[in-house]
């Protein structure tokens, strides 16, 4: 399973996803997002989803030099933040720029897939789902 | 409040002197919360009585409050100042990302003073202000693009808010306005005007953080009560299906949508202009303030050709609602879509308040009708009722004050019928051009008694609507009324909750709410805090000259049939004494 963006075009601007990725460490804010809504050259013009990809190689994980970034399965990577020393390697490495970063913490924040934001987008623009691969492969 | 909660960190900012500055004010937001409440207790501090609203000195509050950050709707920002355009308390709320950017930045108001000798912006981050020179952005054609340069110029996109005024409000006109994120607006009394003073063309705040709430699991458990009640509210439906604007056809059905200066309040051509026309023709995307589930902000796409070249066209993406499609169209007499779609689009580049520039051309129609206002006064320009070339030139002479006639109109249609006459019909109260509801007493007396003379103060149209179709009540009991929902109101503007979201932030789930963020209270608590901060905004306003004695009411009020009729002055005049004398006097 893997957080999709089902359609950007619907997308309000709200930015309830953000709030509630950070909720669901208890706090209020936004100051613990691992998802971001960008406008594309003024919110008229629509706007963009930024969150991990959940790549099956991911380049993220093979430039952290501390192991701190494990594969996750389905996609993407767990953090474990006791190995992290916040160098800041694997923003660069990431293509779609999903990888965001905790001032407070001083350490990357990166979507664990877990789904809790697209419980409260309240357009239908988030969803967790079966990647395709996944839904073929249990057809076979 | 919590400790260490940094929305009790007042920014102040000093342009003459690019300084700035962070001062704990736990005092204010432990007391006032915040928004309005905070705010007027800043204005009053910092700006003098009888002090020059275009002076350097004069002061422009932002503040924000604790639910900001923290629940869904929590998304106002409240802007306080001494108004250019009736010289007494401006207050403007607006949404956008504007709230939520503040309170994410690391305070919770910031309070500005000084001019810049240069045009200039401000980006505001970490609790500091940078000073950027804006030479280049001054006098600029489209308020829009203004706001596309800052953009790109500013590095973090997303938690972020524009603030930023356009040639009105660089020409001084009183009613230009300060719009955020392009489509939302501190529209009223005439922000636009202070900025323009100050030589501000704009305020960028950005910021990231987590707020600390009470009791982490409580927290989440009152979210999902507030966030479910928001999005099955009926009430939230509507304004996400076809927002604000639904309300043109039923208030035309009602006789209350004022038309052609008042003269009537049914438009035969409400449907053409309705909320369901748009939504069916041009409706492009919708978008959400800041942490709103509902997303009211319509947004239509007009198409126009190029009248030189075939298959040529441009795409403009204009924000509509119901107010300024009642004062750019119905009070025009504009019955074409389009072209109201367009005067709504010049007035937002121009940076002008939409309902006092409608208000202001309808005046002067009438007025040329009558006589008073010939095409010598305007430069040749001949303003008619469902003409719309005439009221597209009127706004740019306004904003460029191009001669004595439309320099006079450019403060407002109380100083225009001061020098031409037509008083009897030019629709202001307490200064500020009326909002789009000929509904009756309650109405009327809603904008002559809100502290900021506009009908989000206490809903009065809606009293017309709900209770006196059955017939009128006593003057002084209507008054009542009036007084306490404007006093209730004052709680939500300083939390600071949208008032859409008033049927849910009851009082009961405000205090649940108040608590997260800290505040323990009875509902007696609230009720006094309400009491003082509606008396502040008072203290403020009788000190700065307001006087209900004069407040005057344009006859056509009583002429044309609204919804609810068959009330004359003298009943006006006991509900205003009546109020005075509950609001002139310190609490009993
Ligand atoms: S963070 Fe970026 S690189 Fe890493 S898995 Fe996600 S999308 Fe791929
Ligand atoms: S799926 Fe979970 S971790 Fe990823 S953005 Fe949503 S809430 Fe955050
Ligand atoms: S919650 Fe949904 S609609 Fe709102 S910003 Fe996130 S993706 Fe967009």
């Amino acid at each position: 399973m893997r957080l999709s963006v089902i359609d950007a075009e619907r997308c309000t601007g709200c930015q309830i996803c953000m709030f509630a990725c950070t909720r669901r460490l208890g706090y209020a804010g936004m100051g613990k997002t691992a998802i971001h809504i960008k406008s594309v050259g003024g919110m008229e013009r629509g706007l963009s989803v930024v969150v991990c990809r959940a790549c099956q190689d991911p380049p993220c994980a093979k430039v952290c030099p501390e192991d701190a970034l494990v594969l996750r399965k389905g996609g993407g990577v767990l953090l474990n933040p006791s190995k992290c020393t916040g160098c800041g390697l694997c923003r660069e490495a990431c293509i779609v720029s999903a990888i965001f970063w905790d001032k407070e913490a001083e350490k990357p924040i990166i979507c664990m897939h877990c789904g809790y934001c697209a419980k409260y987008c309240p357009h239908g623009v988030l969803a967790l789902e079966e990647r395709r691969e996944e839904v073929s492969n249990a057809a076979k | 409040m919590l400790p260490n909660d940094p929305l009790a960190n007042v920014l102040y900012v000093d342009l003459s002197k690019k300084r700035s500055w962070v001062e704990r004010r736990e005092d204010l937001f432990g007391k006032y919360f915040g928004g309005a409440g905070v705010a007027i207790q800043l204005l009053t501090e910092n700006c003098p009585a009888g002090i020059d609203p275009l002076a350097p000195e004069a002061p422009v509050v932002l503040a924000t409050g604790p639910l900001d950050g923290l629940f869904p709707l929590g998304s106002k920002t409240v802007a306080m100042f001494k108004s250019p355009h009736t010289g007494n308390l401006g207050e403007s709320h607006a949404g956008g990302r504007s709230a939520v950017a503040i309170r994410m930045s690391g305070v919770g108001a910031i309070v500005i003073t000084g001019a810049n000798t240069n045009p200039g912006y401000l980006s505001i981050e970490g609790g500091k202000a940078y000073f950027h020179d804006a030479t280049t952005l001054w006098g600029m054609s489209s308020s829009v693009t203004a706001g596309r340069i800052i953009r790109q110029n500013e590095s973090s996109s997303g938690l972020r808010s524009i603030m930023r005024i356009g040639r009105a409000g660089e020409n001084l006109v009183t009613y230009a306005d300060v719009s955020t994120e392009t489509y939302r607006h501190f529209g009223r009394l005439g922000m636009g005007a202070v900025f323009g003073s100050k030589k501000l063309k704009a305020v960028v705040v950005s910021g990231n953080r987590t707020l600390e709430v009470a009791d982490k699991v409580a927290y989440r458990a009152l979210y999902d009560e507030i966030n479910t009640a928001a999005v099955s509210s009926p009430i939230m439906k509507k304004y996400h299906d076809l927002g604000t604007a639904e309300n043109i056809q039923p208030l035309s059905a009602l006789g209350g949508l004022p038309t052609r200066n008042v003269q009537a309040g049914r438009f035969e051509s409400a449907e053409a202009i309705s909320g369901e026309h748009y939504a069916e023709h041009y409706l492009g995307r919708r978008l959400a303030c800041s942490h709103c589930p509902v997303a009211c902000i319509h947004i239509a796409a007009l198409r126009e050709p190029y009248q030189d070249e075939a298959y040529y066209y441009k795409t403009t993406m204009i924000s509509y609602d119901y107010e300024p499609i009642y004062a750019l169209g119905s009070m025009l007499g504009l019955s074409n879509p389009e072209q109201v779609l367009s005067l709504m689009d010049e007035v937002e580049v121009l940076g002008l308040d939409a309902m006092s520039s409608g208000v202001c051309l309808a005046w002067a129609t009438e007025a040329m009708e009558k006589g008073l206002v010939t095409e010598q006064d305007t430069g040749g320009l001949k303003l008619e009722f469902g003409k719309a070339d005439g009221y597209v030139a009127g706004v740019e002479a306004i904003t460029s004050k191009s001669n004595e006639f439309w320099s006079i109109l450019s403060r407002g249609v109380d100083a225009a019928a001061a020098r031409y006459g037509g008083a009897d019909f030019a629709m202001a109260f307490g200064g500020n051009e009326m909002p789009g509801y000929h509904t009756g007493p309650a109405g009327y007396l809603g904008f002559m008694l809100g502290a900021r003379h506009s009908h989000l103060d206490n809903a009065g149209y809606a009293i017309d609507q709900k209770e006196l179709t059955k017939g009128l009540i006593p003057a002084e009991q209507l008054a009542q009324k009036l007084m306490d929902e404007e006093r209730w109101r004052q709680v939500l503007s300083s939390l600071t909750v949208c008032f859409f979201a008033r049927g849910i932030y009851t009082p009961e789930l405000t205090l649940r709410a108040l608590a997260a963020a800290g505040y323990n209270l009875t509902a007696e608590q609230l009720a006094e805090t309400a009491d003082d901060i509606y008396r502040a905004k008072f203290t403020f306003k009788l000190a700065n000259g307001f006087d209900f004695d004069k407040l005057t009411i344009p006859q056509r009020v009583f002429e044309t049939p609204a919804v609810v009729s068959g009330f004359d002055e003298a009943y006006m005049r006991r509900a205003i004494a009546f109020a005075a004398g509950q609001l002139a006097s310190p609490r009993a």
